[in-house]
């Protein structure tokens, strides 16, 4: 049952030497792995979506408790801002020494992202802690708990660029600059500027917006 | 004495004997049950000695075919168990009237309708539409696998590993009391301070990171992996709704997980953000988990359309009438489905000016749904049609679903709504299209292609048994609903006063024991046609004289699918070949790069089980241990790099020629 | 319909295992792929967002508009700016990379964001609006 039928006989008579339907040989499929993490980045954007919704509807919540003016040190922030942009820089630093092929300085480039963004986590950690050492816990109102969930998610985020990044230091020793650890370092550097672009979205509409 | 007290909190956390039901009976025996057939499998297993063949030829498969097979296998099997959850509903509602109580008390009747929900949407219909994709994608694009296998793996055994946590609800513990939703303030820490809908949230936080990243794959495969001269607009229309199955999956899931994980803040952390105070607000969950809900239902059914639209076309042995209609009326559903959320909450109290909007929009998405019920009218017009059982799966679907969507427009009507809004009448509309349109589908898509997946047709006999029973089931189970929810009946209640109403609830009982019986006849169509193979043997691997590049392979393909890449010219690329003569290659082969198995998907997804059932029951070190497993294992599957080998050429010559060989015997 | 007259040139050769792994399968892909980072690019893209990261906080702790409205419509029109200049620069988006779908995705994502944002304000806004009397907010 799997031949042709008889209503194209006509046609079958001309046979199929003027139409090939395979490709001989070996045919490589294309490689999915920088769009696949873009999609996944994509999805990542919703997710921050939803979070900076939530705290549009619910940021100014402060149920009688501390607000936005009462606790964002906007120094802190703008230093914490710095070291992310100097951060995204850097790792494009090694991006380009990636291209011309030298592992020393993109392991070195890449130390100083890395550095750079414990630096943005420690600072935020630390105002954190200060936060809560005042009593303003994210327990205390909606708006605080949103704060803390948006700020802590993408700091997480960070952290697991960094955790990231180490891994990929020791695979870049070991393995040096083969195709799949370029793949490794261009999708981790779209991960890094990624969460530049969301931190511009934070410090825009919780910090500066916040304190108005 | 301080110590050990101590220890035995910090190890078990609030987990204890007690969490076992011991009280209630109905689950001593479905766990005694369960452990019989378990330790039968089990005993079976080892007697015949199949753990190893279980474990390198399917559980660390990164094989796209025998991954569609296990999400198809899972979903089979928890449709038994949502089905349980079914009968006993419609047992309790057909007795239960005045003095008589019923059997399930509110308690648990509450974690049955939230049990049936869930499992039927999440352990259901999700791993049927994706395994269906699974499977055939690839082979329709001429691919060889997907594009990331091994995620594929992993995939998998995360959506079952939230099943696992499903299950375990039954025996240790409770399941959630809240619906399939779990609308905060009643899932907060203050209204359900159980574990039910712990075990709720994380077994939807795992499965979810699953089918996300399958979402990912599929979308990632049909862009890049296409056989070379298969444009877009030459694609088969399975793989057309597939994609856009794929991106509403990428575009909706994340919103579930964010969601989620709010909910998990309040409840762990005693954040504020669905809380009656503090500044809380609920109704935030409600809007956001229905910004997710609705694409999810499309998530659903768009494949469905696609398996529909593939046996429409083959059984009128015509081609697919206004195929690029059907490819932009699938598109305009896909972006559509994102402006009409609303619609299932129009009673929250957003007003006239919100409700109208949404309402319209509603309606206007009927549209090219419509469209495509004309188009597959009109392939059948002047079509020589073969009443095979997907055809009658598909006329079944045709009838039905139209009813069911003509329910939902008139429950588009904001103040139509008002009235039904919550009432067995929206209940039955759901089914009716869920039934209707993605049960129905998926009945359709596992009797068109198992034949392709087993290398033998499934029993037709039994098969007519199985529609006939579902389909008049259907009808006579929530027919009933339609009426009793005009009459203003509320859904998930489980004692009646009025007795007047109890005739309707007992016929739509005698309709679930008639789908009880057309699962029965399917299962037992598994049976028959595996123990009648060689008669229904598909030997050509084109049994049904199909039109896409899946019937070219043997059936089962091997695993490599295709000797040598197809190159397409038309649209319907088999059917061209086919009217062209051709002759499958015999020489020329070359070795075929192919992905190696691993264990790594099954061993992070089991941790993450386990991270699951620790952040349930609040055993906090196990949790922490879990976290510092789960991440080391990740590091270390990162650190290999050897995940390919070659199939070496004599076999794929060895596979090829005995295709050939059975092809001149049996053409 | 195209028309292959190609012949069955090469047979196909045998592959050496593991040595060789993935390596020749994606030689054209990489320009699928990222586009070419170059020095200027990134150093505009930083300059760029130094200046549109500065504006806005000099805005907001210097006081400079009196009306908070204008201060947040201004601040957040910046931050738009900015992000497409790390899309541009940093991210390297164009309309050629991957075939198209990368800007497909994304404008996909966006439509989806914005019907996210506007449409959860406009619905909470009603919603607080008739149903939460006693809360009395500014919503952005």
């Amino acid at each position: 049952m799997s031949n042709a039928t008889a209503l194209h006989a006509t046609d079958a008579a001309k046979a199929s030497d003027n139409l090939r339907f395979f490709v001989p040989g070996e045919h490589h499929p294309k490689n999915g792995t920088l769009l696949g993490f873009w999609m996944y980045l994509m999805s990542d954007c919703l997710i921050f979506a939803c979070l900076f919704a939530v705290h549009a509807v619910v940021g100014r919540n402060y149920a009688a408790g501390p607000s936005g003016a009462d606790l964002f040190d906007l120094q802190l922030v703008a230093i914490n801002t710095a070291m992310l942009l100097l951060s995204s820089i850097t790792y494009g630093f090694a991006m380009i020494e990636m291209q011309r092929n030298r592992l020393r300085p993109v392991l070195m480039w890449l130390i100083i992202t890395g550095i750079l963004g414990a630096i943005f986590i420690g600072l935020e950690l630390y105002e954190f802690y200060h936060l809560i050492h005042q009593g303003a816990v994210p327990q205390r109102s909606a708006f605080l708990s949103s704060f803390f969930t948006l700020v802590g998610t993408h700091g997480l985020h960070v952290t697991f660029g960094i955790i990231w990044l180490i891994t990929l230091l020791f695979q870049l020793k070991k393995h040096g600059l083969n195709r799949e650890n370029k793949r490794r370092v261009m999708c981790l550097s779209m991960f890094w500027h990624f969460l530049d672009v969301v931190w511009i979205g934070v410090f825009t509409f919780v910090y500066l917006m916040g304190v108005l | 004495m301080f110590d050990s007290l101590d220890l035995t909190k910090l190890i078990f956390g609030r987990l204890s004997w007690e969490s076992i039901p011991l009280h209630e009976p109905i689950l001593i025996v479905t766990f005694a049950a369960v452990l019989l057939g378990g330790l039968a499998l089990v005993g079976a297993l080892t007697y015949f000695r199949l753990w190893g063949y279980l474990w390198r030829e399917w559980f660390t498969s990164i094989d796209h075919k025998k991954i569609g097979i296990m999400y198809i296998i899972l979903g089979l099997v928890m449709l038994l168990r949502g089905f349980a959850d079914a009968i006993m509903m419609r047992l309790q509602q057909a007795i239960a009237f005045g003095d008589n109580v019923g059997y399930l008390n509110s308690h648990h009747y509450d974690q049955i309708f939230t049990a049936h929900g869930v499992i039927m949407i999440f352990f259901v219909a999700m791993p049927l539409v994706t395994g269906l994709m699974n499977y055939i994608v690839p082979l329709q694009i001429g691919a060889r696998d997907v594009s990331f296998p091994f995620l594929n793996n992993f995939s998998f055994w995360m959506t079952t590993a939230g099943a696992v946590l499903v299950m375990a609800s039954l025996f240790v513990g409770e399941f959630a009391r809240t619906g399939w939703l779990a609308y905060p303030p009643l899932s907060g820490i203050v209204h359900s301070p159980d574990v039910g809908v712990d075990y709720y949230i994380w077994a939807l936080q795992i499965a979810g990171v699953g089918t996300l990243l399958s979402g990912i794959n599929l979308l990632v495969t049909i862009i890049k992996m296409r056989a070379p001269g298969m444009g877009l607009m030459k694609m088969p229309i399975f793989t057309w709704t597939a994609l856009c199955t794929n991106v509403l999956i990428v575009a909706a899931f994340p919103v579930l997980t964010a969601v989620l994980a709010l909910l998990t803040m309040d409840r762990y952390l005693g954040f504020n953000f669905f809380t009656n105070d503090f500044g809380g607000n609920s109704m935030m969950y409600v809007n956001l988990i229905w910004i997710w809900g609705h694409p999810e239902v499309y998530i659903l059914i768009l494949p469905a359309f696609g398996v529909f639209s593939e046996i429409v076309s083959t059984f009128s042995s015509k081609r697919l009438f206004g195929y690029a209609s059907m490819v932009y009326a699938t598109v305009v559903i896909t972006v559509l489905s994102y402006l009409v959320w609303l619609h299932h909450f129009f009673t929250m109290g957003s007003g006239a000016s919100v409700n109208s909007f949404f309402g319209i929009t509603t309606m206007i998405i009927s549209i090219p749904t419509g469209a495509k019920i004309f188009n597959w009218l009109f392939t059948m017009y002047r079509g020589r049609i073969r009443f095979e059982v997907p055809m009658l799966w598909t006329i079944g679907f045709m009838v039905t679903f139209v009813i069911g969507g003509m329910t939902g427009v008139l429950l588009a009507v904001p103040p139509a709504d008002f009235v039904l809004h919550n009432s067995l009448f929206l209940i039955a509309h759901f089914h009716n299209v869920i039934i209707g349109g993605v049960l129905f589908g998926m009945m359709a898509g596992i009797t068109y292609w198992f034949p392709k997946a087993f290398g033998y047709k499934l029993d037709p006999f039994w098969g007519k048994c199985s529609f006939w029973f579902w389909l008049v089931g259907f009808y006579v189970a929530f027919m009933p609903l339609y009426v009793l929810g005009l009459m203003g009946v509320t859904r998930r209640v489980s004692h009646f006063e009025d007795p007047s109403l109890q005739i309707w609830f007992q016929i739509a009982a005698v309709g679930a024991v008639l789908i009880a019986l057309g699962i029965g006849s399917f299962l037992i169509q598994l049976v028959v046609s595996f123990l009648r193979r060689e008669q229904l043997r598909d030997h050509t691997g084109d049994p049904w004289n199909g039109r896409t590049l899946e019937w070219a392979t043997s059936s089962p393909p091997p695993n490599y699918n295709f000797a040598f890449t197809p190159l397409v010219h038309d649209g319907d690329a088999w059917y061209q070949m086919k009217q062209r003569n051709y002759k499958h290659p015999t020489e020329g082969f070359v070795a075929i790069h192919m992905p190696k198995n691993t264990g790594a998907g099954i061993i992070i997804a089991g941790l993450s089980a386990l991270i699951g059932f620790a952040l349930i029951w609040h055993m906090w070190p196990l949790a922490i241990l879990g976290f510092v497993a789960l991440m080391a294992a990740t590091i270390i599957h990162t650190f290999n790099y050897k995940r390919d080998y070659y199939i070496p050429v004599e076999e794929v010559v060895r596979t090829e020629a005995e295709r050939q060989r059975l092809l001149a015997q049996h053409v | 319909m195209n028309t292959h007259n190609e012949t069955l040139a090469h047979h196909g050769h045998a592959h050496h295992a593991a040595d060789h792994g993935h390596d020749h399968h994606d030689d054209h892909d990489d320009d699928g792929g990222a586009s070419h980072s170059t020095l200027s690019g990134y150093v505009t893209g930083f300059v760029l967002s130094v200046i549109l990261t500065v504006i806005p906080f000099w805005i907001v702790m210097g006081n400079i508009f009196e009306n908070a409205t204008t201060t947040s419509m201004v601040v957040l029109g910046l931050a738009a700016v900015q992000i497409v200049v790390h899309m541009i620069y940093f991210l390297h988006m164009n309309f050629k990379s991957e075939g198209g779908w990368n800007m497909l995705a994304l404008i996909f994502t966006i439509m989806v964001v914005v019907i996210t944002l506007a449409g959860s304000l406009w619905v909470m806004y009603h919603l607080n609006t008739n149903m939460m009397p006693t809360m009395t907010h500014e919503m952005k």
